[in-house]
């Protein structure tokens, strides 16, 4: 049975739909990323799980029951917030007894518990501090502690990471991930940044002005893209229009200006129903720039100049002109940085290659 | 173009001691002349005694009107805060229709001269043939010490991110739980502050009360008032004295109380 379910849940706010229509069923003990910028009403959506906003109209069940006008103090639910939300007026192992003390558990077994949820966000010894003497991660781990320390149904994380600086957000990352594998519970996670969902995800629902975009595996939201908005939103591609003239034999002919002939495997392309107008999708790390020189290998070759570089230190962004294209290609730099200006070959698989239908069609 | 500036900063240093003499002399010889041994209430001193205040101390009038003050300031503090955290959790955290014409009405006996205030009371309460009672001075106490309580909770009440109820509502605390276990005790510096600020102008209020007094009940300033008319006594000095202890004295207190408990808690 699935942990959460959202049955056409809509959310309106006066003549503003934040969600449209969302159904959705959460797998108990997954790790499930709602992805989008900010106002495509991931948050919303969050906050109604959560019961800090109702839904104008459809379901939400947690368990199995319905949810709806059940108040948050009674949903069972731990939530981590953007800015912690610690109570500044409690010390850090009060802080983390919170939820326990409304749940009538005995002194000693609240704790012991306390102890071990500060044990697995490894602060232990700093239960006597208060909020205002540890740092914004220590911070955010005790707002973890806090949270799973009641043993909740669903785990709800509202951007949790995005107040922290760039290398500790990278570690909590990492040990967030281990802490909910080794606890199992169901987590919601929302998030704006597409490396943090690939990074954390069972499943990514991508979203847009309140709608999904697109469910699925990382690799699956990555690699075939639903819709443009999809394969512009996670990571760095190229959107290339052409035509389909026809599928046969699992694979689509595409034809592209300025392109060789492509035929792209069916799996590459699953939303593309028949012949007509599309899009060619190829990931800017799947363009590899070589020396014009060089004899190509394998695969295909457009002739390219070089006419930005964004110089990273172990790769290179380098955006090029190829016939009437502009193509970026983002490589790792093994001994040759190429410059702005350079005549070069730009290289790709066919296998790299997906294709989407075209929007309005 | 140094020196001119010299020049000129050492005319308003001047003219600002000037202003701090012209505010604070007044009260600096009150206080002075109240431990003077004379039986007159003006200079020369002829010596230091404490007789004054002994004075006032066996002044059955006096020690009256100084426990009416102190109960009616209690009083007013203790209502005009309740009323006061209620109206402005009710003003910041829910969404009232008429919000900002409230604020308005509420913080208006700021702006309205007193006498007016006084005025439209009473008549009010003579309209609908109420007498004046005691309930009625704490009301009128209470309807001009509420907007600085309002002003002072609710600058307090915006700065308590509504994260931190929500935080404790989700780990299972009911809306009610959640104000006593979180809101209200990081609002309390500034319901401490409200109160002392309803004690303190209420204890010194003098026109108001004036009007809405019943007979033959005094506080401290309108006793000061009444003693003024037959013949000015050492003893007002004293009790002036007394004044300005309890209501420069209390907020000093507590501002200082409040500074150490948030130092400890590091807040």
């Amino acid at each position: 049975m699935s942990a959460v379910t959202l049955t056409d849940i809509v959310k309106r706010f006066g003549n503003f739909t934040a969600v449209h229509r969302m159904s959705l069923e959460i797998p108990q003990g997954s790790f499930v990323t709602l992805l989008g910028p900010s106002g495509c009403g991931k948050t919303t959506t969050l906050r109604m799980i959560a019961g800090l906003l109702d839904p104008t109209e459809g379901d939400i069940a947690i368990g199995g029951n319905r949810m709806n006008n059940l108040p948050i103090h009674r949903r069972n639910l731990g939530i981590v917030f953007q800015n912690y939300a610690l109570f500044p007026h409690k010390t850090v192992a009060d802080n983390v007894a919170f939820g326990l003390k409304y749940r009538n558990v005995p002194k000693d077994e609240a704790r012991r518990r306390v102890a071990e949820a500060l044990e697995l966000v490894q602060l232990p010894n700093l239960g006597s501090r208060y909020p205002k003497e540890l740092s914004g991660g220590q911070q955010q781990r005790v707002a973890l502690a806090r949270a799973i320390v009641i043993e909740p149904d669903v785990l709800l994380l509202d951007e949790p990471l995005s107040a922290l600086d760039a290398n500790l957000r990278e570690d909590m990352r990492v040990e967030l991930k281990n802490i909910q594998q080794r606890i199992g519970v169901t987590t919601v996670f929302v998030t704006h940044d597409q490396t943090e969902a690939l990074a954390m995800s069972d499943l990514i629902i991508v979203m847009s002005d309140g709608r999904v975009e697109q469910l699925g595996a990382p690799e699956e939201v990555y690699n075939t893209p639903a819709t443009e908005f999809v394969a512009r939103f996670l990571g760095a591609s190229n959107i290339i229009e052409g035509t389909c003239t026809g599928i046969e034999g699992g694979e689509l002919s595409l034809d592209v200006p300025d392109f060789p002939k492509l035929r792209v495997p069916r799996a590459r392309a699953p939303h593309v129903t028949g012949a007509g107008p599309v899009k060619l999708v190829i990931r800017a790390e799947k363009l590899t720039v070589a020396p014009r020189a060089a004899a190509a290998t394998d695969g295909f070759a457009l002739d390219a100049t070089v006419e930005t570089v964004d110089y990273q230190g172990q790769s290179a962004r380098y955006f090029l002109r190829a016939g009437r294209h502009q193509l970026q290609a983002i490589n790792m730099i093994d001994d040759h940085l190429f410059a702005a200006g350079e005549e070069v070959s730009v290289r790709f698989r066919v296998k790299d290659c997906a294709a989407l239908p075209h929007e309005g069609q | 173009m140094g020196e001119g500036r010299g020049w000129g900063w050492s005319v308003i240093r001047a003219y600002t001691v000037l202003v701090y003499l012209f505010m604070f002399l007044p009260v600096a010889v009150v206080v002075l002349l109240s431990f003077n041994a004379s039986q007159f209430g003006a200079f020369p001193m002829t010596g230091f005694s404490f007789r004054w205040f002994q004075a006032l101390w066996e002044n059955d009038a006096i020690v009256r009107a100084f426990r009416t003050s102190i109960a009616l300031g209690l009083m007013t503090a203790l209502v005009s805060t309740t009323l006061g955290v209620l109206a402005a959790l009710a003003l910041v955290r829910y969404n009232v229709p008429g919000r900002d014409m409230i604020t308005t009405l509420l913080i208006a006996p700021i702006l309205v001269p007193e006498v007016v205030l006084a005025v439209a009371l009473l008549l009010f309460l003579n309209f609908l043939n109420i007498n004046k009672s005691f309930g009625l001075l704490l009301m009128g106490h209470v309807i001009f010490t509420l907007p600085f309580v309002i002003l002072v909770v609710q600058a307090r009440l915006v700065s308590i991110r509504k994260d931190v109820e929500e935080a404790a509502q989700s780990l299972g605390a009911t809306p009610r739980q959640t104000f006593f276990a979180v809101t209200l005790p990081l609002l309390m510096p500034a319901v401490a502050a409200g109160a002392l600020f309803a004690f303190t102008i209420s204890f010194d209020d003098i026109t108001g009360t004036l009007f809405w007094k019943p007979g033959g009940v005094e506080t401290v300033p309108t006793q000061i008032f009444s003693m003024l008319r037959n013949s000015i006594s050492p003893e007002i000095n004293a009790l002036g004295t007394v004044m300005i202890v309890m209501t420069v004295g209390l907020p000093v207190i507590g501002a200082g109380i409040a500074r150490l408990l948030a130092r400890r808690r590091g807040a």
